[in-house]
């Protein structure tokens, strides 16, 4: 059995070896560096939640703060509810939408079905790159000047809406050019083959096959533009009063309350204000619930 | 109706590239001609051209007459929507419409050209279907998604869904370069029965292929690169297979090219 140890021997060096030391210490920390950022960009996150939840979720339980307004209430009273605010962040943030969503998506299916590399093209993405980076108090004093100090209109829920219009446009219309883009031009071709006009081939086949992230990407400018703050403090005036009419008059929002009802330094605009930001996040939740409850509806499917 | 094809004198350009070189040829009606030659002789170009496609891209510009039936194609006062729906054309990769079901792809040209009477969309759909030699497979999900499908049976849709807006001829780019060869065959069984009520036109890079289902071939070839492609010989495929006219598609089919 002398030949068995000969055997035994490998007649070569193997071909593969193990992990070295120094690569096996680089992955190590560079497992615990992505860790340790993930952790660090969370934080904040969470802590902000259950702080918001902390200080405000008993308010929002009463059936009253979803029903009634702060009207014939004192800064010293509890009770009352942000009805009137929660109309008005619904009322500004769909108007805006109403009028920004069709507008950005004809940009930009000029921007990608027709314009392509024209100049006009070029002129209309620079514009919305622009757009993009205008802070929202620019926003909304541009639409003062326009709205109420050159064309004499009052301030209005309206001329707030106008300013998110301007906030919401290059979101919408930079998501809908990036989802219009990845639609195959295979598809495009497919429908010209059959005789189907461009135009149609955009409206029956182009937008339906992009239509579920078009959905998501506009809920998330909504969600995001009834949050902002600037506009609504240059361009309406805040009211305990409940405010059906978006042209006239004084209309509070949830930001709105929240600014104005910073002031009352006790513990009932303490509660106002705490309660307002709970149910800013609930409504802006529901929304991107919404959104991609539809999206997961309109999306494509292969079975 | 099947109807002939004449190209007369067609040049064809990508900007200020000429990438197609005076092609004139013709193809009879109730006949496959096959287009073979190496892979940028401008062989998909010309098919392209056959029903507008080419101008699709940006830049493209064709020159010269395709004529079908006498009438040209490339006219002033045609619109390029009415040719598309006279001369169909099926493409390399299967591409269904991802958001439309089995039974609305087939009737989709139909649909959005406004036909809105489901009888007849529904008996379109069926007859196109067993034109494409598919019914039997999907007649129980008409309703799935068109995704959902094999390549070879999407591809299958794909040609029945260009054969349901009833045109006269119909271009195939490639069809069969994307599936496997029982699905190949599939679709080359569906030529040779279509030929009977369309005149059809096929770019193919297998050769075995042009040979097996073509009555006509046409040789493309191009000098070098940057050279424009051009139309060496067009003949029976018989002939071309067996004794080509010129050196150049001899050397090109028995695989002593380049």
């Amino acid at each position: 059995m002398t030949t068995a140890t000969d055997l035994d021997r490998p007649a070569a060096p193997p071909a593969f070896q193990e992990v070295n030391s120094a690569r096996r210490l680089k992955n190590r920390l560079a497992t615990i560096l992505v860790g340790f950022a993930f952790l660090i960009a969370l934080a904040p996150l969470v802590w902000l939640l259950i702080t918001v939840l902390a200080k405000g979720f008993e308010h929002v339980l009463n059936v009253d703060w979803w029903q009634k307004s702060l009207a014939g209430l004192t800064s010293r009273q509890f009770g009352g509810g942000v009805y009137h605010a929660i109309i008005g962040t619904l009322f500004q943030g769909l108007i805006c939408a109403v009028i920004a969503v069709p507008i950005a998506i004809l940009v930009a299916i000029y921007l990608v079905e027709y314009g392509k590399r024209s100049r006009l093209a070029k002129a209309v993405t620079f514009t919305v790159d622009i757009l993009s980076g205008v802070p929202s108090i620019v926003a909304a004093l541009f639409i003062y000047a326009l709205w109420v100090t050159t064309l004499g209109m009052p301030r209005s829920a309206f001329a707030v809406s106008l300013a998110l219009v301007l906030l919401m446009i290059p979101v919408v219309v930079r998501t809908t050019e990036e989802l219009l883009k990845i639609v195959p031009d295979e598809l495009r071709e497919a429908a010209y083959a059959l005789g189907i006009p461009k135009w149609k081939t955009i409206v029956k086949i182009v937008i339906p096959t992009a239509m579920s992230g078009i959905i998501t990407g506009i809920t998330l400018a909504i969600a995001r533009v009834m949050g902002e703050t600037a506009p609504v403090l240059v361009l309406v005036g805040y009211t305990v009063f409940i405010n059906y009419d978006p042209f006239g008059g004084n209309m509070s929002s949830l930001p709105l309350l929240m600014t104005s009802e910073r002031l009352t330094t006790n513990e009932v605009g303490e509660a106002r204000v705490w309660g307002a930001a709970v149910t800013l996040i609930l409504i802006i939740t529901v929304f991107n619930l919404l959104g991609s409850l539809i999206s997961r509806l309109t999306s494509l499917k292969t079975k | 109706m099947a109807k002939r094809i004449d190209v007369k004198d067609l040049n064809l350009y990508y900007g200020k590239f000429h990438a197609v070189d005076s092609v004139s040829l013709a193809v009879p009606p109730h006949s496959v001609t096959a287009f073979i030659g190496p892979s940028g002789c401008g062989k998909s170009t010309v098919l392209r051209s056959l029903n507008r496609m080419h101008e699709v891209i940006p830049g493209a510009r064709a020159e010269g007459k395709v004529l079908l039936d006498g009438e040209d194609v490339y006219a002033s006062s045609v619109d390029p929507v009415s040719v598309r729906r006279t001369i169909g054309m099926v493409f390399q990769r299967p591409n269904p419409f991802p958001t439309m079901s089995i039974r609305d792809n087939v009737v989709a040209g139909l649909k959005l050209a406004g036909e809105r009477d489901k009888r007849k969309l529904d008996r379109v759909a069926e007859e196109a279907l067993r034109g494409a030699n598919l019914w039997a497979e999907v007649k129980d999900r008409l309703n799935r998604p068109g995704g959902g499908l094999s390549g070879g049976q999407q591809q299958r849709l794909c040609i029945a869904r260009a054969i349901a807006v009833r045109p006269d001829v119909l271009l195939m780019d490639e069809p069969c370069s994307a599936l496997d060869p029982i699905s190949t065959l599939a679709i080359e069984d569906l030529i040779g029965e279509l030929k009977k009520d369309y005149t059809i036109v096929i770019v193919t890079h297998n050769m075995q292929q042009a040979a097996r289902v073509s009555d006509q071939t046409a040789f493309f070839n191009l000098a070098g690169v940057g050279q424009p492609g051009r139309l060496v010989e067009v003949d029976d495929t018989e002939r071309i297979f067996s004794n080509p006219g010129q050196k150049a598609t001899e050397d090109y089919i028995s695989g002593r090219f380049g």
